[in-house]
């Protein structure tokens, strides 16, 4: 499934994420995912959210930098084995690359969600849904 | 005292001014000639070269400025055929074309004598060994020096800049006594010297030519101390000739210049208009004996002031007090040119859009000049993949190094994280306080 993340720059220095994720409280905005890659003196966080538009108006309205990112998203078996079989080996068979992917858990026990970037959002798709 | 040239070093300022104004009628005759960008100008103001009959007349005639230099990129403003070019040499323009500069056969005989006297100015003579830590090539720190120190018959070691463990076993190994470089420089050989446990004190350096960049006082201290030497300071710009212009003697009591080739002014920054003997304003320098590149009335962007009262070191020659600022907002960065509008041409360039930036100089006690780049990042550059990101910062880090020859750290920040006073952002912050003395 297709899913629209937001992703935001932040400075690597205290207070920076606090900052962010106050924005989004303070405008009912919930998180359902985050992740934050960071490159020493910078990070980028990558967030799915209920309110995708609302996020992108609120953080933007803060003068901060934001953009969205169409992502899969897909729900696995909670059990060894599945990411391989579920979703890396489409993937790589179908030549899609990863860019970055992060995990959290299901409402539904026994399911594991899985976001991915590709660099061929088609492509992956119908990998994974094959 | 010591003098490379004591005839032209201790005449009379009655004499002097004879021989200053029989070269600018000369200069301005030859440059209306020969030189169009000149013609042209004299032109406009309605000034014929015959008309200059005093050294008052000087205030006539039209600025040169470092654009003019860009405007006539690479050889406009040669008053020679190129085929009478001996060498070129270039200093880093204000946008992407570097200042080009050029002489002749008799130019570097000149800059090589005018060099010559301020080396024997600061006490350096035929039985010294001179080790050049100024960079050898287009910089004219380098090669100027290098000729000067032959010319007086010292022993020369060509080392150019860099290579700091090596600069310090050969002042060892080959007793170096008199040492070549930026200030900036011989503060991180001192601190190298510390950690590799040697003493330069116990070395037999005696006298630190310096120059090309800005430095305190207190920086003087720290390097007399520090490497045991006496360190002199030096001034010139490749716009005129290099180093050379002008040079302390051993009385540190303001730098001579060599006003028989150099003739100098001083003018309000902001009306361009000449202001009294003592009072400071922007330096503007006239060649009066250059061939190849002649310039009048070019103005440095310098601030200093003249003091014509005779040394006691027994030179009569002007002396001009150490630099105290500049009328831009060009800085020097470990002896190179920067113009924050280079900076901003490089990102523009890396980044496809208008940047927003801020240059932040500082130079920690002992440390090279260190150049941090703040950059921020904007929707139109901003990416998801930290990767790009990555690849942006390397990128205009590399573009810096090759464009420019500067050594920048390139630090992405929030948008609005630099202050905009007034809607303009503040440029540039520099923490070295090298004009504070």
């Amino acid at each position: 499934m297709r899913m629209t993340q937001v992703s935001t720059f932040l400075e690597n220095r205290p207070g920076r994420l606090l900052h962010l994720m106050n924005l989004l409280a303070e405008a009912k905005v919930n998180i359902i995912a985050h992740n934050i890659v960071d490159a020493s003196d910078f990070g980028i966080v990558h967030m799915l959210v209920d309110q995708p538009q609302r996020a992108l108006e609120v953080i933007r309205g803060a003068g901060m930098t934001a953009s969205s990112t169409e992502v899969l998203q897909v729900t696995v078996p909670d059990e060894p084995g599945a990411f391989v079989e579920r979703v890396l080996k489409p993937l790589a068979k179908a030549g899609v690359n990863i860019e970055y992917s992060y995990a959290y858990s299901s409402t539904c026990a026994g399911e594991a969600r899985i976001v991915l970037k590709v660099n061929d959002l088609v492509a992956g798709e119908r990998a994974l849904q094959g | 005292m010591a003098m490379w040239n004591r005839e032209r070093e201790t005449m009379s300022r009655a004499a002097l001014e004879a021989l200053q104004l029989d070269l600018l009628r000369q200069q301005v005759a030859n440059v209306y000639e020969k030189v169009p960008f000149y013609r042209q100008a004299l032109r406009e103001r309605g000034i014929r070269p015959e008309e200059i009959r005093s050294l008052d007349d000087l205030r006539r005639l039209p600025f040169t400025r470092k654009s003019d230099f860009r405007d006539n990129y690479p050889f406009g403003l040669l008053a020679v055929p190129r085929r009478e070019l001996a060498r070129i040499h270039a200093s880093s323009g204000t946008t992407g074309k570097p200042t080009v500069v050029a002489y002749t056969k008799k130019d570097l005989d000149t800059w090589r004598e005018v060099c010559a006297r301020n080396l024997v100015a600061a006490g350096v003579s035929a039985e010294d060994t001179v080790q050049i830590a100024m960079g050898y090539g287009l910089f004219t720190g380098g090669l100027g020096w290098h000729y000067a120190s032959e010319h007086i018959g010292a022993t020369v070691v060509p080392m150019s800049s860099g290579n700091t463990k090596r600069q310090i076993m050969l002042i060892q190994d080959f007793e170096t006594t008199v040492f070549c470089c930026t200030p900036s420089y011989a503060i991180y050989v001192a601190e190298q010297a510390d950690e590799m446990g040697v003493d330069l004190r116990q070395t037999a350096l005696r006298v630190g030519i310096h120059g090309a960049e800005p430095w305190s006082e207190q920086m003087r201290q720290e390097i007399a101390q520090r490497l045991g030497i006496d360190p002199i300071d030096t001034y010139g710009l490749s716009e005129v000739m290099g180093p050379g212009v002008s040079g302390e003697c051993t009385q540190h009591c303001g730098l001579h210049i060599n006003e028989d080739h150099f003739l100098v002014e001083i003018v309000d920054p902001g009306t361009g208009e000449p202001l009294p003997p003592g009072q400071c304003g922007e330096l503007v320098i006239t060649t009066l004996t250059k061939e190849a590149l002649p310039v009048i009335r070019y103005r440095t962007g310098d601030i200093t002031r003249l003091d014509f009262t005779p040394c006691a070191c027994g030179r009569t020659l002007a002396r001009m007090e150490k630099v105290s600022g500049r009328t831009d907002d060009m800085l020097i960065v470990r002896g190179v040119n920067v113009f924050p509008s280079q900076i901003e041409a490089v990102l523009l360039q890396v980044e496809g859009v208008q940047p927003h930036y801020l240059i932040i100089v500082d130079r920690e006690r002992g440390a090279m000049d260190d150049l941090e780049i703040w950059v921020e990042v904007s929707e139109e550059v901003f990416s998801d993949d930290i990767g790009r990101l990555k690849a942006l910062q390397r990128q205009a880090e590399y573009e810096m190094r090759e464009m420019l020859g500067i050594q920048a750290r390139v630090k992405l920040v929030e948008p609005h994280r630099i202050e905009r006073s007034m809607g303009k952002a503040q440029r540039v912050i520099d923490r070295r306080e090298v004009y504070k003395a």
